[in-house]
């Protein structure tokens, strides 16, 4: 009993391969679209490279370009396939492409589907990464001095502006680094020796964060430094102050925007694989549909098409036998073993007499 | 003696038909992005209202949008004669609106041509509005209590992070008015009592600017108080330091992008003139009998 049968008359089966032949263009474009959004991921997260540790969230976009051009390339094949499946001397050569085109477009939805539940798996790893890429800039962000290392204050200076966030958690992983390096400390000065005493390693540690954490919406002008003392400022208190800085972490920002990003691209890539799906199915349906045609004595009939030959359990049955049998012609027969046996000893015996040297005369 | 007069057999009609009914609907899109550009350049013209004292002059981006509207219809129109002239019955019943449509598209030009003329002219406009606007938004930079100008600092702070600029013509614009609110000053201070009696108006004045003058780019965190006393901080020269704040202006900044979209917009018109012209004159040279006869 074939799965999912239908009736195609002649005009069906024109209609067919013309509606199939505009679905494999626009699921070209789809594969164009696809591509262009990886790109767009890609570039986005090169642009952070700075603050992430590890590159593991770009599989994502790469994934994506790949399956992109991949996807144009098998639906330029479907509507060159629809091109000449009306014509009777063509079609027979598309055979054996067809099932390589089957396995190929199975394997690109797959593929997708792999990459929606990637972008949601991946979310803890990019976590992890921009922590230790932020902590590593808020340390090294005094080394202006050092080379590979000079940029990191721009960078996080940019960063903070840009994403409307402070420090890695929150605007207190400034008191615990030295963000202020050494060649403008003054060590003559007693505030400073007090500083650098009152801890362990000797750093200058300062209740102070850097200007790029200041929020322009405050009503005040920006205070930076002695944060934790109330006195030190008019009408200032601590605990209640808000708008002062920025209150989110860098950290909190960059991975709500990263996966913002990526959940809104998640409908289009759903839809891409629904097209995919559909011209999959049609393209199925046009084979069986062409190749029932050509076996009819009038070809202008009737023909059957279906989505496969046997029922589901039939056509498993079915495989499992090929492949058995595959398997067993690459055994050896146990008949012919011992006649093989003989030849391959005398296949030994004359490959040492050529490998050992002839004796010295 | 017609003006221009040129010879055409029938294939050299057809191809001409073809040839502007392609060249109208690409005017078609020309007057679409001209339409987009004046929303474009209205809503950067909104945006940045507050630092131009809201009385920006919005002539440009209106007529921009009527033009493109405009130049849409005109040329849709255009194109569908130029397809009808193909039939001869057709154009028949086109004929006399050939005439008024030339005027029309005459005028048309002309009032892209002073589109033009505006876009170079209006930029004097621009920038006496932004000194003007500029000049207050620093006065009113600390009046964020009062209503109607407490987005000031906000706007102002914004525009500095954005434009990489730093008070109106430069920095030394801060020095000259009192950007901290009464409110967060201790009157009772020795200090601030010093430095409100130091001038006649009784503003508290310092040598200090607000942190959207910063520079990123600077290898040292950024200093923005005691600016011009070396001794207030260690290995600092105020005269040999550049970039530890922007030393640019903000007039000179945004005025130059204004300036730069204007420009762009006003290229863009000289191009539309061009291929509007030509448009017309291969039109006036479709013969006045169609392509069939």
């Amino acid at each position: 009993m074939a799965l999912l049968k239908m009736k195609f008359s002649q005009q069906r089966r024109v209609r067919l391969a013309q509606g199939l032949w505009l679905l494999s263009w626009l699921a070209v474009t789809c594969g164009a679209f696809i591509f262009c959004l990886g790109v767009y991921i890609k570039i986005e997260l090169l642009r952070r490279d700075e603050v992430m540790e590890n590159t593991e969230i770009h599989v994502v976009p790469n994934l994506l370009m790949m399956v992109g051009l991949a996807s144009i390339g098998a639906n330029w094949v479907a509507s060159r396939v629809c091109q000449d499946s009306l014509d009777p001397s063509r079609f027979p050569r598309w055979n054996v492409i067809l099932l390589v085109w089957f396995a190929v477009a199975t394997l690109l939805c797959c593929l997708l589907l792999a990459v929606v539940v990637l972008s949601y798996a991946l979310q803890g790893r990019l976590e992890e990464s921009l922590k230790v890429g932020l902590r590593n800039g808020i340390r090294f962000y005094k080394d202006t001095d050092v080379p590979g290392r000079c940029f990191q204050k721009e960078t996080i200076d940019r960063l903070q502006m840009e994403f409307r966030c402070c420090g890695n958690n929150n605007f207190k992983d400034w008191f615990e680094v030295q963000w202020v390096s050494n060649r403008y400390l003054d060590f003559t000065s007693q505030e400073v020796k007090d500083r650098i005493r009152s801890n362990v390693d000797g750093r200058y540690l300062l209740d102070g964060v850097p200007f790029s954490c200041c929020n322009p919406v405050s009503p005040r002008p920006c205070l930076q430094y002695q944060l934790t003392d109330s006195r030190a400022h008019y009408n200032y208190e601590y605990q209640s102050e808000e708008l002062n800085l920025y209150s989110r972490g860098c950290r909190q920002a960059l991975t709500d925007y990263y996966m913002g990003l990526m959940n809104s691209t998640g409908p289009g890539v759903l839809s891409v694989i629904l097209i995919q799906v559909s011209v999959i199915l049609s393209m199925r349906y046009l084979q069986t549909a062409v190749e029932g045609a050509m076996a009819l004595e009038a070809p202008e009939g009737e023909s059957e098409g279906y989505i496969l030959e046997k029922g589901v359990k039939e056509t498993y049955a079915d495989i499992r036998e090929k492949v058995n049998n595959l398997l067993k012609f690459g055994q050896v027969d146990p008949a012919s073993e011992d006649a093989g046996a003989e030849e391959g000893e005398k296949a030994a015996e004359a490959m040492e007499k050529a490998a050992t040297p002839p004796p010295a005369s | 003696m017609p003006f221009m007069s040129l010879k055409f057999n029938l294939q050299k009609r057809v191809k001409l038909a073809q040839g502007l009914w392609m060249l109208y609907w690409l005017a078609v899109i020309v007057g679409i992005i001209i339409f987009s550009l004046g929303i474009f350049f209205k809503i950067e013209l909104r945006k940045r209202s507050e630092i131009m004292d809201n009385n920006e002059s919005h002539l440009v981006p209106n007529l921009l949008i009527l033009l493109g509207m405009l130049s849409c219809g005109l040329n849709a129109f255009g194109g569908k004669l130029c397809h009808e002239s193909l039939d001869p019955q057709k154009f028949s019943k086109m004929k006399p609106m050939l005439k008024p449509y030339m005027l029309l598209s005459c005028g048309f030009n002309a009032l892209l041509l002073l589109l033009v003329l505006l876009c170079f002219l209006m930029q004097f406009a621009v920038y006496l509005t932004l000194a003007e606007g500029l000049k207050n938004a620093i006065r009113f930079y600390k009046d964020t209590d009062t209503p109607g100008r407490c987005f000031m600092k906000r706007t102002l702070d914004m525009t500095q992070i954005e434009f990489r600029c730093c008070g109106n013509n430069n920095f030394r614009d801060w020095f000259e008015v009192q950007w901290i609110s009464n409110r967060y000053l201790d009157m009772s201070n020795d200090v601030v009592k010093d430095r409100v009696l130091s001038n006649v108006e009784g503003k508290y004045l310092m040598d200090s600017v607000p942190f959207s003058c910063c520079n990123p780019g600077s290898p040292r965190p950024c200093i923005q108080h005691h600016l011009t006393n070396n001794s207030a901080h260690y290995d600092y020269d105020h005269r040999i330091e550049e970039l530890n704040i922007w030393n640019r202006g903000c007039h000179q900044a945004v005025f130059s992008y204004y300036s730069s979209i204007m420009n762009s917009i006003g290229a863009l018109l000289i191009c539309t003139i061009i291929l509007e012209v030509r448009l017309h004159t291969g039109l006036h040279h479709r013969p006045l009998q169609p392509v069939g006869m």
